[in-house]
């Protein structure tokens, strides 16, 4: 699954983080996307290409310009991804919590106490 | 309350949760078998009919699942530290082959009434760390893996 690797990779970068986000708002080019950091702009084209190549992002052509824009199924698929498994873990944890109330108050929930 | 999924790095799964409970509520909860089978299921329909745990530096545990079908799968682990504000383990899943080892860092600092935890699991490479985020998907890893990969390929 090397692209999903290469997407989470892309993704624990902080400021590749911020550029999604940046992106999520619609299309940007890289002097766009390079303004509200105070690193250069080949470093922001670095980073564009790690996003590119893990499927996150795609280049637009047209004319001249080369506007970025995500991707939205990878995204979706990786939303996705990480969504079930935090699912799993607060329905975990949920389930926690009750056992954690009966252990505050063994009184009301004698049922549960063998 | 959220339960908050962080990803570290290549290698690190971090999650956070607060509980409406003290820290030595929450560490009881994670180190008694008769408590941690209550909880540390997976989705709906599944139960955990293997339960045991040494929880002393150097025990051990074996946690096993069932769906209540034909779909089960166990896990073994030693502990490291344990101590009332943290747990350190190692575990493994078998899905029947053995995981690669994931180290897991459990700590639970009061906050307020409550209980603040962190959870932080390091994994010795990306493919294992995306390996275990698979493990959440309700209709078991392979299943996952062969629908992401048709999502993947549709991309």
């Amino acid at each position: 699954m090397p692209q999903l690797d290469s997407a989470f990779a892309a993704l624990s970068d902080p400021t590749r983080r911020a550029i999604l986000v940046r992106l999520a708002t619609g299309e940007a080019t890289v002097q766009d996307l390079a303004r509200p950091f105070s690193i250069s702009q080949p470093a922001i084209s670095r980073h564009l290409k790690v996003l590119e190549e893990a499927g996150l992002i795609e280049t637009r052509i047209n004319g001249t310009a080369r506007p970025r824009r995500l991707k939205p199924d990878t995204v979706e698929a990786l939303w996705d991804w990480l969504g079930q498994y935090r699912t799993l873990w607060e329905a975990r944890y949920a389930r926690l919590d009750d056992v954690l109330a009966d252990l505050q108050e063994p009184a009301t929930h004698p049922e549960d106490h063998q | 309350m959220t339960t908050k999924l962080t990803l570290d790095g290549d290698t690190r799964i971090i999650v956070t949760r607060h509980f409406v409970a003290a820290p030595d509520l929450v560490f009881r909860a994670h180190t008694e078998a008769a408590l941690i089978r209550r909880w540390m299921i997976g989705p709906d329909g599944w139960s955990m009919p293997i339960c045991d745990c040494d929880p002393r530096p150097g025990g051990s545990f074996r946690f096993g699942w069932w769906d209540g079908k034909d779909a089960r799968f166990h896990a073994t682990g030693e502990y490291l530290e344990v101590a009332p504000q943290r747990i350190v383990h190692v575990e493994r899943m078998f899905l029947p082959d053995p995981t690669p080892d994931n180290h897991v860092d459990t700590r639970f600092a009061p906050d307020g009434h409550g209980t603040h935890m962190t959870l932080t699991m390091t994994l010795p490479t990306a493919e294992a760390r995306d390996a275990v985020l698979a493990s959440g998907m309700p209709d078991g890893l392979e299943n996952s893996y062969a629908r992401l990969e048709t999502i993947l390929a549709k991309v």
